[in-house]
């Protein structure tokens, strides 16, 4: 994951040069950048729920609080493949971008696009079948909150993917050489990807 | 590096012959030249400055008496709430903003900032937020003071409360917007020749704000997030009575809310230094010191929250630790200080407007200052904690730092945002009524809290009664400064005499362009001929306006 970013990065400052005169004010093309000082930004609100369960789990003298029913761990596992598997599929289409295959950057993104209603399917059965509500206890709230501010994001991803799909279906959009679009779309599913392993781990496993 | 200046020079010469400017009806709409959002930036913040300030009236005549007779004790906590929340978040953090936007692109050379439209956006978020603000008052305005704290902020008024939050996270939002704006602009759109030690202070300035910005703002929005939860949909987070806790709240409130000192002032940090060379006629004191001191300010800024909850059950560790790194911050803050008055020292200082509140800055600051040191002791803060002390305090920081940093940043760079001088008399007028009307209200206000009078409650007791009419006189004579400076501010727009190019004659880039900057900026790549602090090295031919367009001539025509 931390390679393929770097690679990415990489790649957008050697790709920009050519660029450089046909940025939006004459000069190069910066939204990677910005885009990457925003998801610095984002990971500190997670960072902020992250240290509030934290300190829950620090404080309270039994935790989950008595009477919090054991979480089913089959979907959630199930939902932690399919998100992990779908930025490997994400990264298939822009690879096949960068030999101008628009047609497998499509195909590839509709799969990715498709795991993550998926995942979100199976957060709404989770949602809908759990024996507590938000308001049961502490640990319920944050399980609900975490989760569902992660679930927004993962929304929001879908959102761009499926953006890059309809923009995709213009002739030279996307090509080789430009494609900023793609690559935020990838850059941030792989992050709301990270996000949910740590989460996943803070909340499923070791509560 | 050929074909971009190949790609601007038609540009040029449709500019020269045209030189647009901008109508009047461009600062009201949706525009993505930094320069007008600069100024819509600026002149909102002043918006909402009248109104914090109108509100700080009230409460001071409600103080002049120790009864509760001018306004109810539900309307005063709806005040101090509204005052806080108003002169913090919708005065001086877009004030910071505005200077940001307008000169970040002119100091370094660039023709806009990097992403002209989502700084438009982070600007269209203020008007909505702001208002949606003062929207509470008809609805009953939240009373838990600009800190929130829960259980309070849970049990006094739930749509008061609610409107605060979505506010704030607006606001919050928008300055989070701007701030990846001012990073990627001053890292990546520097002209070539300008590396990072040669670009001003200004800009050290607000990579420093910045950084804080995006590190600290999401953590307060988390924790609005989780209190609108508790507020709205029943949780307990931060509610003892659902088994939460409300010291979590505060450490993440403090998370940004420290930091957000530091937001508040490193802007016009940056702004003196650029102040005090140009009209000290010296080069900056310790260039590399004063950059680096301001990211040794943010650093340290991310550690020292708890310093605020030191009287809420914080184990001593934990005390320790924090009084520390509180302590350590004024290392830095000290290399600023002694730098800008080692800058003065021996200069040939012209005392216009803009160098008296720079110096009415430094001093009035360094009171805050010290008395922060006090502070971060654990058993003074103790004794003093949820006094008026505080309130002194943070005033001396924030009006006495920030405030008077803004006007000298006002007073210095108005002739280049309008091409009008101020009226040097007005201006003057300003800075001696403001300075005393100042000191006289806050300055008692340590004697009060030392003697143990309570911040935030409208009544107090009949023997803080002499010391609080002295305050009370101060504010109104606060109050009255404005006028001077609100009437040179129209004068000069309307009638004041045209300003030149570079009429301080600074050798910063911004004063290369005309006054006010042509759209885009710049007339080609302005050239950088000498380092932003390089006063008294050549004075005989740098001598007025028309020898620096001179010498630029020269300079670009060897370069050809």
């Amino acid at each position: 994951m931390q390679g393929s970013t770097v690679d990415n990065k990489s790649q957008v400052t050697i790709e920009s040069e050519p660029e450089a005169t046909t940025g939006h004010h004459g000069h190069p093309d910066h939204r990677m950048f910005g885009l990457y000082i925003f998801l610095v930004s984002d990971s500190m609100t997670f960072l902020g729920f992250f240290a509030a369960l934290l300190i829950y789990r620090a404080i309270v003298p039994v935790w989950p609080p008595e009477g919090t029913p054991e979480l089913e761990l089959l979907i959630p596992i199930i939902n932690t493949s399919i998100l992990v598997a779908s930025s490997f599929v994400m990264h298939r289409g822009q690879t096949a971008l960068k030999k101008n295959d628009v047609k497998g950057l499509q195909v590839w993104f509709a799969i990715t696009a498709a795991m993550g209603a998926i995942f979100l399917c199976g957060q709404g059965y989770e949602y809908f079948h759990s024996e507590f509500g938000l308001t049961t206890n502490l640990f319920a709230s944050c399980f609900y909150v975490l989760t569902g501010f992660h679930g927004l994001h993962v929304m929001t991803g879908v959102l761009l993917i499926l953006s890059v799909l309809w923009r995709s279906r213009q002739d030279e959009h996307y090509t080789s050489k430009s494609h900023f679009g793609v690559e935020a779309a990838e850059i941030y599913w792989h992050f709301v990807d990270v996000i949910w392993l740590v989460l996943f781990v803070l909340v499923y496993l070791i509560n | 590096m050929s074909t971009t200046v190949e790609k601007i020079v038609p540009a040029i010469s449709d500019g020269h012959k045209e030189h647009p400017q901008r109508k009047w009806q461009d600062y009201f709409g949706f525009s993505t030249d930094h320069k007008v959002i600069g100024i819509q930036y600026l002149t909102t913040a002043f918006f909402f400055y009248f109104i914090g300030g109108a509100l700080a009236e009230v409460m001071r005549t409600e103080l002049a008496t120790p009864d509760p007779d001018f306004v109810q004790p539900e309307f005063y906590n709806q005040l101090l709430t509204m005052h806080g929340t108003i002169m913090l978040f919708l005065w001086i953090i877009p004030a910071g903003a505005a200077f940001a936007n307008y000169l970040i692109p002119l100091m370094i050379g660039a023709e806009d900032m990097a992403f002209p439209r989502l700084n438009a956006v982070a600007f269209w978020m203020i008007p909505p937020g702001g208002i949606l603000l003062l929207s509470s008052f008809f609805n009953g305005a939240p009373q838990a003071g600009w800190t929130s704290y829960p259980p309070l902020s849970l049990v006094s008024g739930k749509s008061g409360e609610e409107i605060w939050i979505l506010s704030l996270l607006l606001l919050g939002t928008s300055s989070m917007f701007g701030a990846i704006n001012f990073v990627t602009t001053i890292l990546l759109m520097r002209i070539p020749d300008m590396d990072i030690h040669s670009m001003p202070l200004f800009c050290w300035s607000m990579l420093a704000t910045s950084g804080l910005i995006l590190l600290g703002t999401p953590v307060l929005g988390a924790a609005l997030i989780l209190l609108s939860f508790d507020l709205m949909a029943g949780t307990a987070f931060f509610n003892p009575a659902g088994g939460g806790d409300p010291v979590v709240y505060q450490h993440m409130f403090w998370f940004y809310s420290h930091p957000a000192v530091y937001i508040m002032i490193l802007p016009f940090f940056g702004a003196i230094s650029e102040i005090l060379p140009v009209h000290a006629r010296k080069p900056i004191f310790g260039y590399r010191a004063i950059a680096y001191s301001s990211l040794a300010i943010s650093f340290l800024g991310l550690i020292v929250w708890a310093h605020h909850m030191f009287s809420s059950g914080t184990p001593g560790w934990l005390r320790m630790f924090f009084m520390a790194t509180t302590m350590i911050i004024a290392v830095p803050t000290g290399i600023k200080v002694f730098s800008w008055c080692a800058t003065l020292w021996g200069g040939k200082l012209s005392l216009n407007s803009a160098l008296l509140f720079a110096v009415g800055f430094l001093s009035s600051f360094l009171i805050g200052g010290l008395s922060g040191v006090m502070l971060a002791s654990v058993p003074f803060d103790i004794h003093v904690h949820d006094t008026y002390f505080i309130v002194a305090h943070f005033h001396y920081v924030l009006f006495g730092g920030s405030v008077f940093g803004l006007f000298a940043a006002v007073y210095h760079w108005f002739p280049k945002m309008t091409g009008k001088m101020v009226n040097e008399t007005l201006g003057q007028i300003h800075f001696v009524m403001t300075f005393i009307g100042f000191n006289i209200t806050f300055l008692p206000m340590h004697q009060l809290g030392l003697q143990g009078m309570n911040r935030r409650i409208a009544l107090y007791d009949p023997q803080f009664q002499t010391l609080n009419i002295i305050c009370t006189v101060g504010s109104y004579i606060l109050a009255l400064s404005t006028f001077p400076f609100i009437i040179n501010i129209i004068w000069s727009l309307m009638k004041g005499k045209k300003a030149a190019r570079n009429p301080w004659r600074a050798l910063t880039l911004e004063w290369q362009t005309a006054s006010p900057p042509i759209i885009e900026n710049f007339e080609g790549e302005p050239v950088l001929w000498a380092g932003p602090y390089d006063y008294g090295i050549d004075q005989e031919s740098i001598d007025g306006d028309e020898s620096v367009e001179d010498m630029l001539a020269t300079i670009s025509a060897e370069g050809q």
